[in-house]
């Protein structure tokens, strides 16, 4: 690599072309946000007149608060079982050695390819004999099954790279395997956890096709799906700006969370890919 | 790759060579057990009986709008979708937009990784930035694209010939599905990639310059040689994920123009249509091409078991 100015200047004119391609569509979707609804048409790139009528419309809009609050929860309760059930699978996977293994890595591994809609029409007739259809758990039970093969190639992977000797240490002064577990690992493991859990919240937020499908109404159906609903205050208005900044808003908090923890993201993203 | 999970057998952690005595080896084996069995529970639960009960489902006639008229028919159902000109046509769209997509995000992704891997100058910046995409909701970028292309509201029906409506063509429609799912998962597709140009050996790229390998003979005849078990993975895992699409099709077209992909059709026999016998068929059919695909990549590509994260 040369640290000429030329090449400088070369690596910084393809940088630009990197950022742009990631920044220009979130740019647009922001600015047709801020846009005055009578300058949709314009097709301008960057608004002509600025406005926070879009957002305060959305958040008038008692099905979208809902949504959101919908989102956050389902989001949070799917979250934190995922990460609660699946550490203790990715622990047993990466620590012990008992002959399920393969099973349960062969189960997560289906999982995490399987084609959502071919549980979308089961789960419909399911969740409506069992009177779960358009409830929260009704969700959050394809979404801790999503998230958890997720949790479980992370986390294990994270856990094998825990110092081992020291469980080996706690347990030769007495401790209990699960002792060791609660004690020692718990505390050295809790970096990988919190990456893996915001993986996790991804996954449930992002959801789309379970949400419009599993609910029939603002009970629980997320924002995302909320959003699709969206037709304007009255059918002469048109919803643009009430979904670009709606796109916004659950699009916020995701990003920020990605830049703030970016590294640990490339690690748990990039874990088990590659590496043993 | 995992070693772990693309062979049955148990890799022996380095350092527990030390053999263990046996009571401890049997409470080792309970402790395993017990910590797997709630997640092994609620993956059974929540996918077992449901594929269970959606091949069941597949041969009744149960169409919801007709309850009385439920009946088990065989494999009818299958006969009826495999013989609609509609299903193939959703068919040849979802392998056409999988193909396409993960063909395109395979080079510009390695291009992205490369950047990502070798810049000189703000490193972190264009890593941070690239994620951006992968942190998105599918539905909020697919709605940004969709204005960009909607006549009068979008910069992008600017740069078009006056008057032109892409979203409203078959093929136009069908590209835009494309770029928007090029757009999201690319920065997925680089990372991985990422992750395996870090494989590569500095010394033998150094070495093989020495010798005088050009920058295109290095990367062809070494990178991408020793990438190949990442590029596989990364490819075996965006292929089935590509195969399912359905967030950017409901909001770019919802179907329109015969842009459906499988996935969306079933939907709309199950919600709109509220057809349980022919979803459930449609549902089936899916999983098995997904299964397909992935036998494909595993047994005659080779591949080991990629990474369970998604976009």
């Amino acid at each position: 690599m040369d640290r000429t100015a030329g090449g400088i200047t070369r690596w910084s004119l393809v940088n630009l072309l990197v950022l742009l391609y990631a920044l220009v569509p979130v740019v647009w979707i922001a600015s047709l946000s801020f846009k005055d609804p009578s300058t949709f048409t314009d097709g301008t790139f960057f608004p002509t007149r600025w406005t926070l009528r879009n957002y305060s419309g959305i958040f008038d809009n008692a099905d979208f608060v809902r949504g959101l609050g919908n989102s956050i929860g389902i989001g949070l309760v799917s979250t934190l079982v995922a990460i609660v059930i699946g550490t203790m699978a990715a622990y047993a996977v990466a620590r012990l050695d008992f002959p399920g293994k393969p099973l349960v890595l062969g189960l997560s591994l289906l999982i995490a390819m399987f084609p959502q809609i071919s549980l979308v029409t089961p789960l419909f007739e399911i969740e409506r004999t069992l009177g779960l259809f358009d409830t929260w758990p009704g969700l959050i039970l394809p979404y801790i099954t999503f998230a958890l093969p997720l949790t479980i190639y992370t986390l294990s992977t994270f856990f094998k790279e825990i110092p081992w000797d020291l469980e080996k240490a706690a347990k030769m002064d007495g401790a209990t395997p699960f002792q060791a577990f609660r004690r020692v690992i718990v505390p050295l493991a809790t970096p990988g956890v919190v990456t893996t859990a915001i993986l996790a919240f991804i996954v449930c937020w992002n959801d789309f096709l379970f949400s419009i499908s599993l609910t029939s109404s603002s009970r629980a159906r997320t924002a995302p799906a909320t959003i699709s609903f969206f037709t304007g205050s009255s059918q002469f208005e048109n919803p643009t700006g009430s979904i670009a900044a709606a796109a916004i808003v659950i699009t916020v908090p995701i990003v920020v969370f990605v830049l703030v923890f970016q590294r640990r993201i490339v690690a748990g993203l990039t874990s088990g890919a590659v590496k043993g | 790759m995992n070693e772990e999970v693309s062979s049955t057998e148990v890799v022996p952690v380095p350092g527990r060579a030390v053999a263990v005595p046996s009571a401890n080896r049997r409470s080792e084996r309970r402790l395993g057990w017990m910590l797997c069995a709630p997640a092994a529970v609620v993956m059974l639960a929540v996918t077992g009986w449901p594929i269970v009960y959606s091949v069941l489902l597949s041969l009744q006639r149960f169409d919801l709008r007709f309850p009385a008229r439920k009946a088990w028919i065989g494999v009818d159902n299958y006969a009826t979708v495999l013989g609609s000109s509609f299903w193939w046509n959703a068919f040849a769209v979802t392998v056409l937009v999988t193909v396409v997509s993960v063909a395109v995000e395979l080079v510009l992704g390695m291009v992205i990784a490369l950047v990502m891997y070798r810049t000189i100058v703000g490193r972190g910046l264009v890593r941070a930035v690239v994620l951006i995409p992968y942190g998105i909701v599918t539905v909020a970028a697919a709605y940004g694209w969709k204005y960009a292309w909607t006549p009068g509201t979008g910069f992008l029906t600017r740069l078009l010939p006056a008057g032109s409506a892409p979203l409203t063509d078959h093929f136009p429609a069908i590209g835009i599905i494309i770029l928007a799912e090029i757009w999201k998962t690319t920065p997925f597709m680089a990372l991985l990639l990422m992750a395996g140009l870090a494989l590569v050996p500095e010394d033998t790229l150094k070495a093989a310059s020495t010798d005088g390998a050009t920058a295109w003979q290095r990367f062809t005849q070494i990178t991408l040689p020793l990438m190949k078990p990442a590029i596989l993975a990364a490819l075996l895992f965006r292929t089935l994920d590509a195969f399912r699409i359905f967030d950017d099709i409901f909001v770019l077209t919802n179907g329109a123009q015969n842009t459906g992909s499988v996935s969306l059709i079933a939907y709309h026999n199950l919600i709109g249509g509220l057809n349980l016998g022919i979803g459930s068929t449609m549902s089936v059919l899916i999983f098995v091409t997904v299964a397909l695909i992935a036998f494909v990549f595993v047994k005659v590509l080779g591949t080991s078991a990629p990474d369970a994260g998604r976009r």
